[in-house]
């Protein structure tokens, strides 16, 4: 048997992995991807939580999370192919001007 | 006990994974890395007993948003992501105050929340069951997130369409 402290270190690590690649990644599908890692974290604290209090609907609210990330994944790789249309680049340091 | 070892394997994946994606400078190697980290918590979910959200994780988030991140990765011809002075001082200050925070919040989790247990199988998330939650009680989030796909749908088609083909339509329409 599992505590259930040690689901909610491992979401909160994964979280805080998230948010450090967030920080210090340049290239912005990586940081896309920084995103998705702690939309990850959250849904493991929330199977957790689900597992603990005996009530499903935290796992109703994963599906829910899962459905708003891939909608995000859609429309912001959609915006990064934008980018890389009219900037030619990927390096978020040079996507410095709201207007070209 | 198997539990717990198996806990500690896939929990061990999962960091790994993550912080493989933070130090690989190839986008590539962040989105495959990324995948053993969902596959890895997809056994988490089981060992938490919820067998439908492991196999959503895996075929939603491992199969199709990975996919579509590889997709974008090659379509870009992504390279090597470049060093810059402001990605020094975000390691500099981002790392040392990322390990504060998350070893500070480890401590409270761990001091604080008590010895209570989550026991495998303890909640059976049968199919059947999220089915009558999901289709039932929580029915007007359900119809709300399926309008929130398909703008999302339509926003990714006009986003990612060429600037010239919607002037061309624009004068054939």
């Amino acid at each position: 048997m599992v505590p259930l402290s040690y689901y909610l270190v491992l979401s909160g690590v994964l979280f805080a992995c998230g948010v450090t690649g967030f920080l210090i990644k340049r290239n912005i599908i990586t940081i896309f991807m920084s995103i998705e890692l702690m939309l990850n974290g959250v849904n493991l604290s929330f199977v957790a939580f689900a597992a603990h209090w005996h009530a499903l609907s935290g796992q109703i609210f994963v599906f829910f999370v899962m459905v708003v990330a891939a909608a995000e994944a859609a429309v912001g790789l959609a915006i990064i192919i934008a980018v890389y249309r009219t900037r030619e680049t990927l390096n978020v340091d040079q996507v410095n001007l709201l207007k070209l | 006990m198997l539990h717990l070892v198996l806990f500690l394997i896939f929990g061990a994946i999962c960091v790994a994974g993550a912080v493989n994606l933070l130090v690989q400078r190839h986008p590539i190697n962040s989105a495959l890395s990324l995948v053993a980290v969902m596959a890895s918590l997809a056994v988490e979910y089981l060992l938490l007993g919820a067998e439908f959200v492991a196999a959503v994780q895996v075929i939603v988030y491992a199969g199709a948003i990975m996919v579509l991140f590889v997709f974008v990765i090659m379509l870009l011809n992504a390279g090597e992501e470049a060093r810059t002075g402001g990605s020094r001082v975000a390691i500099l200050f981002g790392i040392p105050g990322m390990l504060a925070g998350s070893l500070l919040v480890a401590w409270v989790l761990i001091t604080h929340s008590g010895t209570q247990e989550v026991s495998a199988g303890a909640l059976p998330g049968p199919p059947r069951e999220i089915a009558n939650l999901l289709f039932h009680d929580f029915l007007l989030p359900f119809e709300v997130t399926s309008v929130l796909v398909l703008i999302a749908i339509m926003g990714a088609v006009v986003l990612a369409a060429r600037p010239e083909s919607i002037e061309q339509q624009k004068r054939e329409g």
